[in-house]
Parts: structure tokens; sequence; C-alpha cells
């Protein structure tokens, strides 16, 4: 494990655990408290495992108000309190701290309604991302954004990073699909934002919530936007001689008016990584492969098939496969969704990144990665939701190696800052968490990070939510909240007035 | 309203006025009203200050790459220069935004991208597009505290720290100033078709609605105004947009799902336009500019319970977007009656509503904004506090 460092351990809060963990029994009986060391050690990580750490101790609530009497206890006692869905957070969103209660909500399993004339379903936070879908696959419709832990992940945490996926760029973020949710504050006060309707009143307290990471509330129900399948999908596999042509295809493409369901790329390495694992028949002469899927109604897809594919074509395409069944589609995604696992078996250990540039920059960006790749004497791979310039470098390491996780993650930071400095962002949607805590200033100001962590003042007053992830300097509240204005000295000679 | 109009005026043109002006206004302690062009200033709750900040100086697209989806541009520019640099490269704000100026009986056409932002008003496309908050990738901005800050960026994609960019969306100017702002923009569709269907009851038209949105057809507008709004008799839009091979094949479909809902016919893409323009910019309530006019935002299935509650009451006029879930209601007269109306809406499964025109008497009595529950309104209120901890910013505006 690489030092990361962490608020300083609360003393007074260790020393009196036993009592603590008899307090939360009181509150959640039964199976609902896990004090036992080696009963912990499964929640000691989540998707990001280079960090580890022991929970003080783990609850598991069962209702709405033990979350509520839970936290209002915490808060009461000034007990941390880390919240938990399934623990697939790649950023360390739910790394545990050592003196603070892991409040897990994977006992909030129940899909509570679903309602087809108004399109939504409501259900607690432990379901999962693909079990809202299989709730209503059978009257033909879909939960859409789709993270690829959708299998996993829960919509809880999807709420609190805001997750997206491969369909995000047609169909939207979690932001965008979620349309009120019932949380809990460190209070203990149960409040509800939005409902079935579709805008929220008040202020956009609902978007300010989704994508917070765990540091404002715990969400405790969500309502989301269920969509009508599509009629059909097809796909096309296209290769390119480099990435600027693949490049310039997706940026045609949307010129055209086209926005797919999903656009995929790939670069060198990870095709051949992918094609060696599961043999998905990807060309291994091309630089960038691109997968295009276009979904909707039959007579839709067909047409925009014939145009997407000559756009390619026009871009010096130099394979082009069309999919003309479901199990063909499939299978020209198969290598794409197998890319991280392949990488896996061609590395002992990767790093996945997750930063976003604007489109036209992926080339520059491509270029400078393959020289920091011989910078720092390790390979990388790439795949990239081309639609919207998210990118996923997977830097390949062995952590056996002395000194090659720290050289991976200061590899990592490296493009995560050039992702900045071409006008993108540090994360597209894994979240900053522990992991790109430190890089927030390389983004934002003293200032816009103040600002930030006032928003957290109004909720969470005493920083009891989460500590250490997201910010990388705790500053208190009291502090943030003093005005630094200088009466008197900040005359208005210039200023236009009538 | 020129009763309202203030003593003096700030016109900033830069983003360091704008910092000067707030940070003077923030020390001296004295509050701004702060406006585009003005074109809003008749919705909300009046605000009473001596000194006004002026943004319409503040203005010019900034960056626009249309393959890169995104358009950036001062708070103060005007939406028509942004629509129709867009409409040139076959683009648009997708969430359809509303001309409020013949409802509030202003001019049409005016109105600032700030002020667009703020309101978070948007068009029948919310269905299916989403609102502006859903398109808002970036901001800059002055704080109530004098400090200029910035949040989001200009990729779509970006989950770097909270949104304060959705956070301020809607706010009605009372947290910060907004300085730039940078929004997602999509390819207009190449055609529009709408299928409409004579004579439905409101209750029918919300079953057909319902199944419309239900099916693969991907209606973009699904609107209903009873019998006397448009029409003597009522008529329920169902608009289908995209590749025109792609809107055949759905509205043939759509017209034999929706076939026992008695007879519809297909407006083309002209008629089709006319019809969804008065629906967005709600056109059938510009004419009585002394009646109050509500926005009920509900479940959309509820909607015409909500109207047949108050009509019951009253002799309010009242029309449908959103399949349901946008309620346009126009009173029998200046009053705006709050609490009737929102006693129907908790009655029907809870939403919010907003009163979009009455005069300055009636919006300094009537909440003009859905009252909240207490524990949440002083989380709003702390919320706002922590970016205008002296409450210099359009106080008092949201209520």
């Amino acid at each position: 494990m690489t030092s990361l460092k962490m608020p300083a351990l609360d003393q007074a809060v260790l020393e009196r655990r036993a009592q603590i963990v008899a307090s939360l029994q009181a509150i959640v009986p039964g199976e609902g408290v896990v004090a036992d060391e080696n009963a912990m050690r499964v929640f000691e990580s989540d998707g990001l495992t280079a960090y580890r750490a022991l929970p003080f101790v783990v609850v598991l609530p069962e209702t709405v108000q033990q979350v509520a009497d839970v936290l209002k206890y915490c808060n009461g006692e000034g007990i941390k309190v880390v919240p938990r869905g399934s623990g697939t957070s790649l950023s360390g969103g739910a790394l545990p701290l050592e003196d603070a209660v892991l409040l897990v909500m994977s006992r909030f399993s129940r899909v509570l309604e679903i309602d087809y004339p108004n399109r939504c379903a409501v259900v607690q936070p432990g379901v999962t991302n693909l079990g809202i879908t299989h709730a209503v696959a059978e009257e033909g419709f879909y939960y859409a954004p789709d993270p690829s832990s959708q299998i996993a992940c829960s919509i809880g945490g999807n709420v609190a990073e805001n997750s997206g996926g491969v369909h995000c760029l047609k169909y939207g973020l979690t932001a965008n699909n979620v349309l009120g949710i019932e949380f809990v504050t460190i209070e203990g006060e149960i409040l509800r934002l939005g409902g079935k309707h579709l805008d929220a009143e008040g202020y956009d307290l609902l978007g300010i919530m989704t994508g917070s990471e765990g540091l404002l509330g715990v969400v405790t129900e969500v309502t989301v936007r269920i969509l009508q399948k599509p009629e059909t999908a097809r796909a096309l596999l296209v290769g390119f001689p480099t990435s600027e042509d693949g490049g310039q295809c997706v940026a045609d493409i949307i010129s055209d008016g086209i926005i797919p369901g999903g656009m995929e790329m790939m670069d060198r390495p990870a095709i051949h990584a992918a094609e060696d694992f599961v043999q998905a028949g990807y060309p291994l002469d091309v630089e960038a492969l691109l997968i295009v899927e276009l979904d909707g109604p039959e007579a839709e897809v067909d047409y925009l098939i014939d145009r997407v594919e000559a756009i390619a074509r026009k871009n010096k395409s130099s394979t082009l496969q069309i999919s003309n069944s479901e199990d063909e589609r499939n299978t020209f995604w198969a290598g794409r969704k197998a890319a991280f696992p392949a990488v896996g078996r061609i590395s002992p250990d990767y790093y996945c990144m997750d930063g976003t540039i604007p489109r036209k920059e992926l080339p520059t960006v491509l270029a400078r990665m393959r020289e920091l790749s011989d910078h720092y004497g390790l390979r990388v791979a790439n795949v990239f939701h081309a639609g919207d310039g998210n990118l996923h470098p997977l830097i390949l390491y062995d952590a056996n190696v002395p000194g090659e996780l720290e050289k991976t993650e200061e590899f990592g930071a490296e493009i995560l800052k050039l992702c900045v400095e071409v006008g993108g962002v540090l994360t597209g949607e894994h979240g900053v968490g522990v992991e790109k805590r430190d890089l927030m200033p390389e983004m934002f100001t003293e200032d816009d990070l103040k600002q930030q962590q006032r928003v957290k003042c109004a909720f969470d007053p005493d920083q009891l939510l989460n500590p250490g992830k997201v910010f990388p300097q705790l500053h208190r509240c009291a502090e943030l909240g003093r005005m630094h204005v200088n009466k008197g000295k900040l005359p208005f000679p210039d200023l236009p007035r009538f | 309203m020129s009763s309202e109009k203030p003593e003096s005026d700030f016109h900033s043109k830069t983003n360091d006025d704008v910092l000067a002006a707030v940070r003077w206004a923030a020390a001296e302690e004295i509050p701004l009203e702060v406006i585009g062009q003005g074109s809003k200033r008749a919705m909300g709750h009046p605000t009473q200050t001596a000194h006004t900040l002026s943004l319409g100086g503040l203005s010019g697209i900034t960056l626009f790459e249309p393959e890169e989806l995104v358009l950036s541009a001062k708070a103060g520019t005007p939406l028509a220069e942004i629509q129709t640099l867009l409409d040139q490269h076959h683009q648009e704000m997708q969430f359809e935004p509303c001309d409020l100026g013949p409802l509030l009986g202003a001019t049409a056409g005016q109105g600032t991208l700030g002020g667009l932002v703020n309101t978070n008003i948007c068009g029948p496309r919310r269905l299916k597009a989403g609102s502006v908050r859903d398109h808002i990738l970036g901001i800059n901005a002055v704080s109530g505290r004098g400090e200029a800050f910035k949040s989001g960026g200009r990729v779509v994609k970006n989950v770097t720290g909270y949104d304060l960019a959705k956070g301020v969306t809607g706010s009605y100017g009372t947290l910060a100033v907004l300085t730039d702002i940078t929004i997602k923009v999509l390819p207009r569709a190449e055609t529009e078709k709408t299928l409409a269907l004579s004579g439905l009851s409101d209750d029918q038209a919300t079953q057909a609605m319902a199944m419309a949105l239900g099916s693969s057809a991907e209606v973009s507008g699904a609107a209903h105004l009873p019998a006397g709004i448009a029409d003597d008799q009522s008529v329920t839009l169902l608009r289908l947009e995209g590749f025109m091979p792609s809107v055949e094949y759905r509205i043939e479909n759509l017209g034999k799902l929706l076939a026992d809902f008695g007879r519809h016919e297909q407006l083309d893409a002209e008629t089709s336009r006319g019809q969804w323009w008065a629906v967005r910019d709600i056109l059938p309530f510009a004419e009585h500019q002394e009646r109050a006019v509500w926005r009920i935002s509900c479940t959309p299935d509820r909607g015409h319970k909500i109207v047949s509650d108050i009509r019951d009451r009253c002799d309010a006029r009242a029309f449908y977007d959103w399949q349901g879930g946008l309620i346009w209601l126009e009173m029998p007269d200046g009053q705006p009656q709050a609490d009737r109306i929102r006693e129907a809406v908790s009655s029907h499964g809870g939403g919010h509503a907003t009163l979009i025109r009455a005069d300055a008497t009636a919006r300094r009595a009537d909440p003009v904004f859905q009252p909240q529950p207490a524990p949440l309104a002083a989380l709003s209120n702390r919320y706002r506090k922590n970016f205008d901890p002296k409450g210099i910013l359009n106080p008092g505006r949201m209520g």
C-alpha cells in the first residue's frame, strides 16, 4: 500500500469502542452489527484494492429509521461514518476508516414499486443496477445507465458516484435518470428530494447529492426513470490505420447529426489483449478499433447503419464489419467488454484510470501517453468511450516489483494532469474518492474547492460523513464561513453607475 | 414592472466588473438585484433593492465546437444569438427553451443564457431530453461572498467534485452571479411529425399519452389541450422527431397502437412545429394578462385529477404538457388561490406549483414557489447561506 494521508484517528472514539458497539447493537439488533475483526475483513477495501483499512465497526441497517438513528447517534457522539453500497468504487469512495462506522446499505435490496404509466421505478438503494432492469424487463423496459460493474454495483452507489456507462452518450448519466431520492442527513433527518414528477422544486439539491460520493447524506430510496427497450440494435466494427482517422470518424458521425447508442474505441494494445482473450475476430493490424452501436426502431437503425458506413469509409477505414444478428453484435462487444480482464491476463496487475478529454485531443493525448509509457517503462492499453471523450488508460504493472505501484500511480497522475491540461477533467465516471483527491488542485483553485466544501458544511457541519475523501484538505466549517471582504478598501471609481 | 425600477444600476461588461460589484455589495451589505435583460423580472417574488447588477453587457459566445457538442458563452449573451448560431449548424439546445415573453406580457425573443439557467424552465422535450440542468456542463460565477469560482468543465462525462453547475441552476440568482456558462448542445432532428388525436377527455388523453410513451415510438412531446384551449374540441398531440424514414415508420405504428382512441391525423413538420411552439411558449394564456398563471409539476398520470379538483371549485383553464406531468393553469382572475392549488397537488401524488404570472401584490402576498417541509427548507437555507451569507443577491426572490 502506498502512503495516503487520512484524517487523524480519533483516540477518544477508539477507546470507547465496546460502548459504541453496544449502543449500535441497541439500534440495529441481531446480525446488523459486525464487530469481529475476521468478519470485518471482507469490508476492508472496495474496488480500489491498493488501499485497505479495517473498519472501526460495520453496521448493516434494515430500515430507514435505523439509518436515521445510527446517524443521529454518531453525530451526537462525534463518530465518523463511511457509507457503502456494494463496494465496487474504483476510486476508494467506500474505503473504511479505522475510527469510522462503516454503514453498509446492502440489506436495502427491495424493489418497492414499478409504475409503468409514469415510467419509473422506486427502489431501495441496495438494489443492483442490473436488478432494476431485470425487474422491469418483462414489460420491455430497462434502466439506461450501465456502468460496467452493473451486475454488482448498487443504485445507491450509482447515485453517490453519478455513474455512467457505455450508453450514457445517448441516454445520460445517473443524474439524468434519477427523478427523486429519500436520504438521511448526518443529523438523522429523513428528507425527500423530487419524486415521480420531472422537475424537483427549489434548489437542485438532487443534482448536488448525485455524485457527492457519500459526503452529504445516506440515500435510502431512489426513484429512477425507466425506458422502453429499443426495438433493435446493430453495430459496426471498424478498424483504422491511425487513431486520428478513428477520431475524425467519430467527429464526422456526430457532425452528421447521429448520436449512437454506444461508441467505443480501443487502441492497438487493448485490441490485441482482447483478441487473444476472447477471439472476437478483431483485426490485429489496425491502430484504432471503433464499435458504433445504433439502437432504435428497425427502419432507423438500418438507415443509419448505411450512413455510418459511408462516413467510416470516407475516413479511411481499413476493415469494416456490420452485425446482421444479435450473436454477431454480441461478438463485436465481447472483446470490448472483456478488455479489462484481457489486460489482466497479460500483466500481473493493472491500474484503471478514468479521465475525460475533449474528443479532438485524443491523438495528442495518446501520443503523449506513449512518451510517458516509455519514460516510466510501463505499458499502457487504452479503451475509450469515444462519443463523450471518457478515456480509460490501463497501466500494466507488477505489484510484486518493489516501487512499481508507486511508479504506476505517478504515471496515472501524469495522465490525469494531461487530461486537465487539454481541457478535460480528472474523472469521467469513477469519482474522486481517495484516488484523485490530492489531484483536485490541478483542476480547481483554492476558492473553487472552498465553495464546494461550504456545500458540504450546509449538510454536514462537523464533517463526519466520509471524511478524507474528495477534498485534499479538510477546512473547518467555521473557518470556511468567514467572510474575507475588506470593508472600505474596495472603492468603485471605474464601475459605470447612474 | 416599472414600479420596481431600481434607483441605481451597475452595468458589468467583464467578469472583473461583476467581481468588483459583488465585493462592494458584500462589504457594504447592500443587496443587488441581478438581471440579464430583465425579461423574466416579473417572475418570482419581487425584490426591493436599491441597486441593480445588469449583465446585459457581459455578452458573447466564447466557444462553439459543433463536433464536440459544446458551447460556452458569457451569462448575458442573448438566447436569440445562441439559437441563430446553433441553427446554422443544425444543432440546438435540446431542452427546448421556452420564450416566456408573450406569457409575461413582454416582447418575444428576449432573454439571456444566464436567465435561462437561473430559471431552469424548459419546453415539451423535457420528458425525453431533460431540462436545462441536464445540459449544463460548467460555470464560472461570483458567489455572494464576492469570490469567483468555477465548477464542472466543457466535457459531458465529469464527476470531479460536487456538481455546483447543477447546484446553481434554477436558483434565480440567489446563490451566485453566473459569468460564464458551458452547455451541451445536440444535433437538431432532421424532421418531425405529430400524431393529433381529437375529442379525447382529459382522462382518455392521459391513458393515450401513457400508452404512447410506454411504446418504442420515442415520443418527444406529449401534450393535451382540452376543449376551448386551442379549438372547440380537445386535441392531444404526440410528437415524433428524428430521421425521416424513422419518423414515418414510428408514426404509422403509433397510429395503429392508438387506434382505439378514435380519430387521429398526422401533422406535417411545419404544422407540427407551429403547434408545439404554442405549447412551449404557453401561447393559449398570453391573451388575458390580468389572470394569474400557475406552472404545476406533478406525477404525469395524476395531472388531470389535480385539474379536475381545481376546476370543481373555480373556473380555471388548463392544458397539459409532459404527458400530463406539467400543467399550465390559468385562473379566472388575478387571484392565485395558492392554498387551493397546492392542496390539490398534494392530494394527488405531490409535486409542486409555481406562480408564474401574477401582479406584484399577489406575488408578495403568496408564496410563489412551493413551500418546503421545515427540515428541507432549513437545509436549503443553509445551502444558500454558504454561497451568500449576507443575503445580498436577489434577496427574497425565491421567498
